[in-house]
């Protein structure tokens, strides 16, 4: 694995570790970016172009954008009273060190099954397009419902109310 | 006349310039260099540009408003942007006591860094591109989605409500006008059948007699055009869309409490954006580096791209001299309401130009489409509310 | 149609920048302080004290009656009366004051000096540049600094000027008139048969 992958590496974990250990919430909400930026900074590393710059429109051009909102639009940017850490943290701690235990099994089994002297196939956006509206095009219409419902739904919440009829 | 040895010289020049500097280092270094050249060319040419803009708009705005622009610095004014730099390099760097100074220190880096970014992957002439990516304009979208953060980054440090305001507004702006920049530029990707800008330039760069093929010249080319500029407009925060720093509302908005090095920064960054959103619209729609007619096409490329360019900038100086300032709300209305189904519509048309094969057949269709929705449109979606007696809704 | 508005205000705002150009009654700019607009007869700024003659002290106007230290709106005039009197125009002895400073800094050129002077003796000047470097004393003016001459009135404000030198005129005319009567009068009794002067009452 070369040094470029350990410093990315560094850069998610930290970007992570402070999201959760940060005090203040929107300091957090901008760590979760640097996550971001770091997992797409991977993806890139990986030669995965499209997937990289998804990334860093989607995530940080978006979400993260979302996720501020969502912390100035709730009043959750006062600091907390207590400590950061809820009082039932060893029990998260065996439940997080569970789904690790179950990812990295998984990622595990995968390099078993795929050998290693194969070449990484290139693949172009042209690929990804064929791909999507080819053999994936029922995931690609699904998740298109999806958003439409989701854009549907934040329309209603933010509508005003109907006018009352006049006496 | 256009291939003799001389022309083909003086059109690459800049790069058999860099070819030439970077052969005296040894050959392993010499890609690493190359790069570093061009990102040096990039980092000198685009702030010399806008220091020339910053003078050229002020004297523009002056003659549209029937008086002189500055005038005493130089011949012509023409120096005033070395008195505006010394001026904002030499004043004081306030920072409220009560703003939070990591966030606040970092917000003009990431801007000018997101800004600068996406001059990598823009063709600035023949083989001039710096960096060549296969999905070249997803990166450049990606990264102007990164100077929204700033702008948030900017209204929330500074602990002023005023600030935050304008941030909030800066955002919900870009990101409505982010979804229209978007699909206008898809139209362009499904006909060239490419994500990569040096191929789409490629593809418009073929004549028919004299006659360019660029985008802007077929019906579904410039109605994307048109909403690619007045995205391109509420992208940058320019006027009529510049309601989240306009002096007379909020201030200065998300930069109000920015002073000296940070608020030229911020200046730097957004007439950089300006360049960068011009500089791919010349590419997408008005064919990049290549010739308005084909036997101009001695002129050297780099000189038709800077040209266009300069004359987009033109045209928002123009635009902001003309047009008072649109309130939030219509501006947000006139995004959801007129500008995205019409390009939501372009989409269809352009596909539809795209299957209906070579003739005159498609052009009467398409154009006569494209006429009719904007005139219904225009009706039915900018029909003006009518407004009764205010309700307040309090919040809970 | 949409967008109709937009491209007839372009054309409008094009149109602008290139005439301004061209056409002189477009472009009203004047590049002060290299090119002056001319100076407009009824422009006030700050007062002057008027003098008539070439002595300043002996020709100036004002006597003292301190009206205008009264009703100026932001107290900027002070004055301090003499204890002598001097001739003034006509000849008749009145005061003069030994000192009449204005507070340029403070003096709000509303111009109720002027109105309520029943002398003629405060104008209104049109001077502006007058900047000084000195915070402390550079903006009060005292009476030496103040006084101008008749001709320098005739300079700034003709018309206005004129009509003062009639009235003038006139009343000096009036007071002479009356003078030459009396001395007519006088010279009359006198040569005219009178009771002898002794036993008079």
């Amino acid at each position: 694995m070369s040094p470029i992958f350990y410093l990315l590496a560094a850069l998610t974990i930290g970007g992570g570790l402070a999201a959760v250990l940060l005090k203040n919430l929107v300091h957090a909400a901008l760590a979760t970016t640097v996550a971001f930026a770091g997992l797409a900074l991977l993806y890139l590393e990986l030669d995965a172009q499209f997937a990289g710059f998804a990334q860093i429109l989607v995530y940080i051009g978006a979400v993260a954008i979302l996720i501020v909102f969502a912390i100035l639009l709730t009043r959750g940017s006062d600091l907390p009273k207590d400590s950061v850490f809820s009082r039932t943290w060893a029990v998260g701690l065996v439940i997080a060190a569970a789904v690790f235990a179950v990812l990295a099994w998984a990622v595990l089994q995968s390099l078993r099954a795929v050998p290693q002297q194969m070449a990484v196939p290139a693949v172009t956006v042209h690929d990804i397009g064929n791909a999507l509206v080819g053999r994936y095009v029922l995931p690609l219409e699904i998740v298109g419902l999806l958003l439409t419902a989701a854009t549907v739904g934040a329309v209603i919440v933010a509508m005003h109310e109907k006018e009352r009829p006049k006496p | 006349m256009a291939t003799s040895p001389l022309f083909t010289h003086l059109d690459q020049i800049f790069i058999l310039l860099c070819d030439w500097l970077v052969g005296f280092l040894p050959a392993a270094l010499r890609p690493a260099a190359g790069v570093v050249l061009g990102v040096v060319a990039i980092v000198c040419l685009f702030p010399a540009l806008f220091a020339l803009t910053t003078v050229f708009e002020r004297k523009g705005l002056g003659r549209i408003q029937n008086r002189l622009g500055p005038n005493r610095v130089g011949p012509f004014g023409l120096l005033q942007p070395i008195a505006d730099g010394i001026k904002s390099l030499t004043k004081e760097d306030v920072v409220p006591l009560s703003a939070n100074a990591a966030v606040h220190f970092l917000a003009p880096l990431v801007l000018v860094v997101a800004v600068f970014m996406g001059f990598a992957v823009l063709p600035m002439g023949r083989n001039m591109v710096l960096v060549d990516m296969d999905a070249g304009l997803l990166f450049f979208f990606a990264m102007g989605a990164a100077t929204e953060l700033s702008v948030f980054m900017a209204g929330w440090s500074s602990r002023n409500k005023y600030s935050l305001l304008g941030a909030m507004r800066a955002v919900a702006q870009m990101i409505s006008y982010e979804v229209v920049l978007l699909l206008s530029s898809v139209a362009v990707v499904m006909i060239s059948g490419s994500l990569s800008l040096p191929k789409i330039v490629d593809a418009q760069n073929t004549y028919t007699g004299i006659f360019p093929h660029w985008y802007i010249f077929t019906p579904w080319g410039l109605a994307g055009f048109v909403m690619y500029a007045i995205a391109a407009t509420a992208e940058t925060n320019r006027s009529p869309f510049d309601l989240p720093e306009g002096e007379s509302e909020l201030v200065a908005g998300y930069h109000t409490e920015y002073s000296g090095f940070k608020f030229a920064l911020f200046f730097l960054g957004e007439y950089l954006a300006m360049f960068s959103i011009s500089g791919l619209g010349t590419t997408l729609f008005l064919g990049g580096w290549s010739a308005p007619f084909s036997f101009l096409a001695f002129i050297p490329s780099w000189i038709w791209f800077f040209s266009k360019v300069m004359l987009s900038i033109f045209v928002f100086i123009w635009m902001r001299g003309t047009l008072p300032r649109l309130r939030q709300d219509q501006l947000m209305n006139f995004a959801w309401k007129f500008v995205l189904p019409f390009t939501l519509l372009n989409l269809f048309v352009t596909a539809l130009w795209r299957f209906m094969g070579e003739g005159w057949l498609r052009w009467v269709v398409c154009s006569a489409i494209l006429a009719a929705a904007y005139v219904l449109m225009g009706r039915i979606g900018m029909r003006s509310e009518h407004f009764g007696p205010r309700r307040y809704r309090y919040a809970e | 149609m949409l967008g109709e508005g937009i491209l007839k205000g372009m054309a409008e705002t094009a149109k602008n920048f290139f005439l301004s150009y061209v056409s002189k009654e477009r472009m009203t700019t004047v590049e002060y302080p290299e090119k002056r607009i001319p100076a407009v007869e009824a422009a006030r700024v700050f007062p002057f004290l008027v003098y008539d003659g070439a002595d300043w002290q002996a020709g100036m106007r004002c006597v003292a009656c301190q009206i205008c230290e009264k009703e100026c709106p932001p107290k900027c005039i002070f004055i301090e009366k003499s204890k002598d009197k001097k001739p003034d125009y006509v000849g008749k002895l009145q005061f003069y004051p030994t000192r009449f400073d204005i507070d340029v800094s403070v003096c709000m050129s509303c111009q109720i000096c002027v109105e309520v002077c029943p002398f003629e003796a405060i104008k209104m000047d049109n001077q502006f540049e007058l900047a000084t470097g000195d915070r402390f004393g550079g903006l009060l003016y005292d009476r030496h600094q103040l006084a101008r001459s008749n001709e320098y009135y005739h300079s700034v404000h003709p018309t206005e000027a004129s009509q003062v030198d009639v009235r003038l005129a006139a009343e000096k005319a009036k007071v002479e008139g009356k003078a030459k009567a009396a001395a007519e009068a006088a010279a009359q009794k006198a040569a005219s048969p009178t009771p002898p002067a002794g036993g008079g009452s």
